[in-house]
């Protein structure tokens, strides 16, 4: 399945992107699962995925815990802590 | 209620002034965030900021009588002495009206998607921040 994935502020200019359509093996259905996909990447994904707790993620625009669910279609953000106000 | 994310400075008096004519308002608590000492860029992420702004004044609508909000936040370039960001409640009594504002200002700070640049690179997020928002729990 097909996941839209975004990355925001200073997860964008590490990894050099603000967004791609990721291609997900059957059983890839959770975020954390995601997250552990691109970490495995490798080099700058390593690098940004590693700290888990300076990494949020948002699926369909609402923020969610590691465990929440993803489907085909979907749109996953990931970005650090906010800092507005 | 108006929530808008733009570019563009903004007059606290004149949103004010657009509160709905309901005649149970007897308070408007106000609140206004002014860039401090270093310029930055903000980032948010188009959508969903919006969408948790809405969310973020519809909690505090559960939790005190809210008769009218404005929450205004601005993105993009902004210089020291800049306004940023603004939040404004209508209530029937002063008491909803501060503790309102304060709430959404709070939960703005932790679950709106805005980061700020400076020159120095990413602001990064306070813990201040996370236990501002948690004691309204």
């Amino acid at each position: 399945m097909k996941v839209r994935v975004l990355f925001f502020a200073s997860l964008r200019e590490q990894l050099g992107r603000s967004q791609e359509d990721v291609e997900l093996a059957a059983g890839m259905d959770s975020v954390e699962k995601l997250r552990k996909h691109l970490l495995a990447r490798g080099g700058a994904f390593e690098k940004a995925f590693a700290t888990k707790a300076l990494v949020r993620c948002a699926v369909n625009q609402e923020m969610v815990q590691d465990g929440a669910p993803i489907k085909a279609g979907d749109e996953v953000a990931f970005f650090p802590p906010v800092t507005g106000g | 209620m108006k929530i808008a994310v733009q570019r563009e400075d903004f007059d606290l008096s004149r949103e004010v002034r657009a509160f709905s004519a309901d005649k149970s308002i007897g308070a408007i608590a106000s609140f206004v965030g002014v860039v401090r000492e270093v310029a930055m860029t903000l980032e948010h992420y188009p959508g969903m900021t919006e969408n948790a702004l809405k969310k973020i004044v519809e909690e505090a609508g559960t939790r005190w009588k809210v008769q009218d909000c404005t929450v205004i936040h601005r993105v993009g370039d902004l210089k020291p002495g800049d306004q940023i960001v603004m939040v404004a409640v209508a209530s029937a009594h002063r008491g909803e009206a501060f503790a309102a504002c304060e709430f959404i200002m709070d939960y703005l700070k932790t679950r709106a998607p805005f980061w700020k640049k400076e020159a120095a690179g990413w602001v990064e997020a306070r813990a201040s921040d996370d236990r501002a928002a948690e004691r309204w729990k």
